[in-house]
């Protein structure tokens, strides 16, 4: 195992000695033996705590035109407490908070379902050039060319992954995306003179699948997974019948296998009328290798945020593109961006009677649009294939290295993450997987996902992504496996931490009980 | 151009440590049948300057609101966003990290939360804020999903001068929830007298409205509240600081575009939706909350709560389905409120105000231009009636520099709809008057 020079180590802990993220973090684990706390005084409070009537940052131009006189009834009789500070003061507490937050570009965080990789910094100056940025979204067509010409691009290169027809590029998010995706299927049913009721979905099935299902006007069925952790086909086999509009799932599954059956799977769907629907939330393992309309599927949503590395923003924003195979096209999204073949003029189309109608306010999250674009430009069909390879090895490499001391879920090879279980290692010594989710930050690593997928007790679902070393891998896996030695010889240690974070293990209950949602 | 580090040698030592012979081993499982035979139909890879000089040509392509004088609104307005904002929400720590599922590792995206709601709720007057939904046309939607879920009726009545797109947004999402939105009539551009029956789960009023004029709200509220309705108000955050706010108004739920607090235009997106309510429907509210708590030492910290609401919880019982939403954009939304504090945020209204009263007198003076709604009170938009189709009228002003503004879809075609924030000059409103009176003549 390599392992970083020591001064890299000091350096780190001098640029974020007041943050979570332990001196030298990814690389040598050992080092970090004696914990200590290396953070100042936590909660230094709120911007409001800052707060001096008088003191403040804004600047604006002077009034050059005569004050406007509104009813008396219409104003506001007393002005919101918002903060007062200066400029410098607002940059530090923003500064402070930001150091007290772990990302990509921190450290290892192979949170898994999530696929955290880098973000490339070129796409940040690419969405933020003027002639993209300061776009209004209701300008004529003639004026934003450009801007509609990347949105057609997109939409064709993600159609080429995905092996679908069109593309809507409108729902902010996979959720969206989900939902879109359900809309349609009602549309085309409906279309048909079939009111269908229910869809299925895998028990395995990350939560937005059931919610979105519901908020589509759907009954949710739960079809089992079976001993290899795939759909269990003969179970799915009599819950399909003419009452079923459709099957969501994806592939890889949510335990990180390939659902090999799946052709056989579509076909039981489609034999009885009904459509099947490609989460893409597992994409970033598949790109150049086989794509969903080619297994069968008729409505694919994507991550961009996931596999197109738009940053995920502390929680967003993502976007949530869904594709559709011809005979769907009709029920997309208003606007649709459509390409004026003897002119090469780009507009946007709201003049079609099937569509489902707007999912958003405007064009979707156009920002992020521009820099998965980016992505997909600076990858090409080689990249992309290229990504897709190194994010299934680093996966299968680490799981070799950690499936001894903390085995599988399910014996099957996983592709781009993989799901491990401490059920025995709780029973044995009573750690759980928080506990080593907990440990591992202390170790200098943000956790895998842990307690998902709901169907695998004491989950975690790690995701490596592809753009890790192996050394980060070697050092990942060193800790993992140092944590759950330390759950047999020092349980206390994992129990304890973190101890190195600004704040420990946070009281939830309390949260939920004691609301306290604002100052 | 690729990000994965790996040498020839990295790939090789770890598929020998696999015991497999190449890469494409590592697929086996995918069957044979359905894998792609061929390379995908794009372009090779390409350098990063080669992809910087393409997006800047397609970026040359469009006319910014940096090259038009920009008096176009409708739902996205040319505010000024200081340096400030994005210097801070743009920090990797918070851009490169992800829902805080770990909070230790987190106070700084839950911290900032924690004041965007706090603010939100003063800002509103309301008691409670989530973290951020996708724009405001999906937390309209959001908000009625409350209102039915709290009233158990299913009717939801939407004034018809709520923001079209909106509507709309409103008719895909109610065919798969099981309503269809019904517009009651705002005779003079506002106003109007829904009926509010036993069966009527939510009345939504935006305020400033879709032309700009500022509603008779406490009525409506009051009409809606005594039908037991849920009240939902669509507000302007920057209208806040001399405006009376939502929770004075009436309002039982409160949503807002959040482009306008620190947020680029953009074309469109990311943008913020903004929702706020009553303590009462704390556990129907969509989204991510954050809420203070203690950690085993006793120190202060912020944790994700009453997660029992959402999808990975609840799953089909989940209140909503949201999972990423609009963080980062919340985070800048905190930034630039407390750059403007209470006093900024009165100045911008106050200025935004004053220009577009003194636009619309100027355009109005304009022959054959007219006011759609002559008297009705307005804040930083305006109607105006034009001589001529106003899309027309909107293109020929492109040339003369001027993004004039959103023709409308009523008037006859010739409604023109003209925002103008703190940011139009009275030499740029001058000129504009000037531009459209030779347009037009």
């Amino acid at each position: 195992m390599t392992t970083r020079p020591a001064e890299d180590g000091e350096e780190r802990a001098g640029a974020h000695g007041r943050t979570g993220v332990p001196a030298g973090a990814q690389g040598s684990p050992e080092r970090i033996g004696a914990p200590v706390r290396t953070q100042g005084p936590p909660g230094q409070g709120t911007i409001m705590d800052l707060s001096r009537p008088g003191r403040r940052a804004w600047s604006l131009p002077g009034l050059d035109v005569p004050e406007a006189e509104l009813p008396p009834d219409q104003l506001r009789a007393s002005p919101p407490a918002l903060p007062e500070v200066a400029e410098r003061d607002l940059v530090r507490h923003y500064t402070r908070l930001a150091q007290m937050n772990y990302g990509v570009d921190t450290g290892f965080y192979p949170l898994g379902s999530c696929t955290m990789k880098y973000n490339p910094k070129v796409a940040e100056q690419a969405a933020a050039l003027p002639g993209f940025q300061r776009l209004h979204p209701l300008q004529p067509d003639r004026t934003v060319q450009g801007a509609l010409e990347l949105l057609w691009r997109l939409e064709r290169a993600l159609c080429e992954v995905t092996g679908m027809a069109r593309a809507t590029l409108q729902p902010p998010a996979g959720a969206c995306g989900e939902l879109t995706g359900l809309l349609l299927m009602r549309a085309y049913h409906a279309k048909n003179g079939d009111a269908r009721r229910k869809v299925v979905i895998p028990d395995s099935a990350h939560g937005t699948n059931p919610a979105s299902v519901r908020l589509g006007g759907y009954e949710v069925v739960n079809v089992p997974s079976d001993a290899r952790g795939l759909v269990d086909v003969s179970a799915l086999e009599k819950l399909v019948d003419e009452d079923v509009a459709g099957f969501m799932v994806t592939n890889p599954n949510t335990l990180g296998l390939f659902e090999e059956e799946i052709t056989e799977i579509a076909r039981i769907v489609h034999g009885a009328g009904g459509l099947v629907y490609y989460d893409g939330a597992n994409l970033n393992a598949i790109m150049g290798k086989v794509r969903p309309g080619d297994m069968g599927f008729d409505i694919v949503h994507i991550n961009t945020h996931k596999t197109f590395a738009t940053p995920h923003g502390g929680g967003g924003p993502g976007a949530g593109p869904v594709g559709v195979v011809d005979r769907l096209v009709p029920f997309l999204p208003v606007p649709v961006v459509e390409r004026d073949e003897a002119t090469g003029e780009f507009r946007l189309d709201h003049d079609r009677p099937d569509s489902i109608g707007r999912v958003h306010g405007f064009h979707g999250n156009f920002g992020v649009l521009v820099r998965a674009y980016a992505y997909v430009l600076l990858h090409g069909r080689d990249g992309l294939e290229a990504v897709s390879e190194g994010a299934v090895l680093n996966a299968n490499y680490l799981a070799a290295l950690v499936r001894d001391v903390l085995p599988l879920a399910y014996p099957g090879r996983p592709m781009h993450e993989f799901v491990a279980t401490a059920r025995r290692l709780r029973d044995e010594t009573g750690v759980r997987a928080t506990d080593l989710a907990k440990r591992l930050i202390d170790l200098g690593f943000h956790p895998p996902t842990v307690y998902f997928p709901l169907v695998v007790e004491e989950a975690l679902m790690v995701e490596p992504t592809e753009t890790e070393t192996r050394e980060t891998l070697d050092a990942f896996a060193a800790a993992l496996r140092r944590a759950v030695e330390e759950a047999r010889t020092d349980p206390g240690l994992l129990h304890e931490a973190p101890v190195t974070t600004p704040v420990r293990r946070l009281d939830e209950a309390r949260a939920a009980r004691q609301l306290k949602l604002r100052w | 151009m690729r990000f994965a580090p790996h040498t020839e040698q990295d790939v090789r030592a770890m598929l020998d440590a696999l015991g497999l012979d190449s890469l494409d081993r590592l697929f086996d499982q995918i069957p044979a049948s359905v894998r792609l035979d061929r390379p995908l139909d794009l372009p090779e890879g390409r350098s990063e300057m080669e992809v910087v000089d393409d997006l800047r040509r397609l970026a040359g392509r469009n006319r910014s609101a940096d090259d038009l004088v920009c008096f176009a609104g409708g739902g996205a307005y040319d505010h000024y966003v200081p340096a400030v904002v994005w210097a801070l929400a743009g920090r990797s720590e918070f851009a490169t990290s992800y829902t805080p599922y770990q909070p230790e590792l987190s106070q700084g995206v839950l911290g900032v939360l924690f004041e965007y709601q706090s603010m939100i709720c003063e800002l509103t007057g309301m008691e409670v804020s989530n973290a951020s939904l996708y724009d405001g046309a999906t937390a309209v939607a959001e908000a009625v999903n409350m209102a039915r879920s709290a009233t158990g009726r299913a009717r939801v009545l939407a004034s018809a001068a709520l923001d079209a797109r909106y509507v709309e947004a409103l008719r895909t999402y109610g065919r798969g929830a099981g309503y269809e939105p019904e517009v009651f009539e705002a005779p003079g551009g506002r106003g109007g007298a829904p009926d509010v029956g036993e069966d009527v789960a939510a009345v939504i009023v935006q305020h400033p409205n879709r032309y700009g004029i500022l509603e008779p709200a406490r009525e409506l509220f009051a009409r809606a509240r005594a039908g037991g309705a849920r009240a939902i108000q669509v507000f302007d955050p920057l209208s806040l600081g001399i405006l009376a706010p939502p929770g004075e108004l009436g309002a039982d739920i409160c949503v807002a575009e959040g482009q306008v607090l620190g947020n680029h235009l953009s074309f469109g997106g990311p943008y913020l939706g903004v929702i706020a309510a009553r303590m009462a429907d704390v556990r129907r509210l969509p989204g991510r909350i954050v809420g203070e708590t203690v950690d085993v030492d006793g120190r202060r910290g912020y944790v994700l709560t009453l997660q029992a609401r959402e999808q990975h919880i609840r799953r089909e019982k989940a209140v909503s389905n949201i999972c990423t939403n609009q963080t980062l954009l919340a985070i800048a939304a905190a930034i630039y409120l407390a750059w403007l504090g209470p006093e900024g945020l009165r100045e911008l209204g106050r200025r935004c105000a004053a220009k577009a009263r003194y636009a619309a007198e100027r355009l109005a003076a304009v022959p054959g231009v007219e006011l759609l709604f002559p008297g009705a009170p307005f804040f930083k938009e305006f109607a105006l009636r034009l001589p001529r189709p106003a899309a027309e009228v909107r293109d020929a002003l492109i040339e003369r520099g001027f993004l004039a503004g959103v023709p409308l879809d009523d008037a006859d075609g010739r409604g023109l709809l003209v925002a103008v924030t703190e940011r139009r000059t009275r030499a740029e409103i001058d000129a504009f008057a000037e531009a459209l009176g030779e347009v037009l003549r």
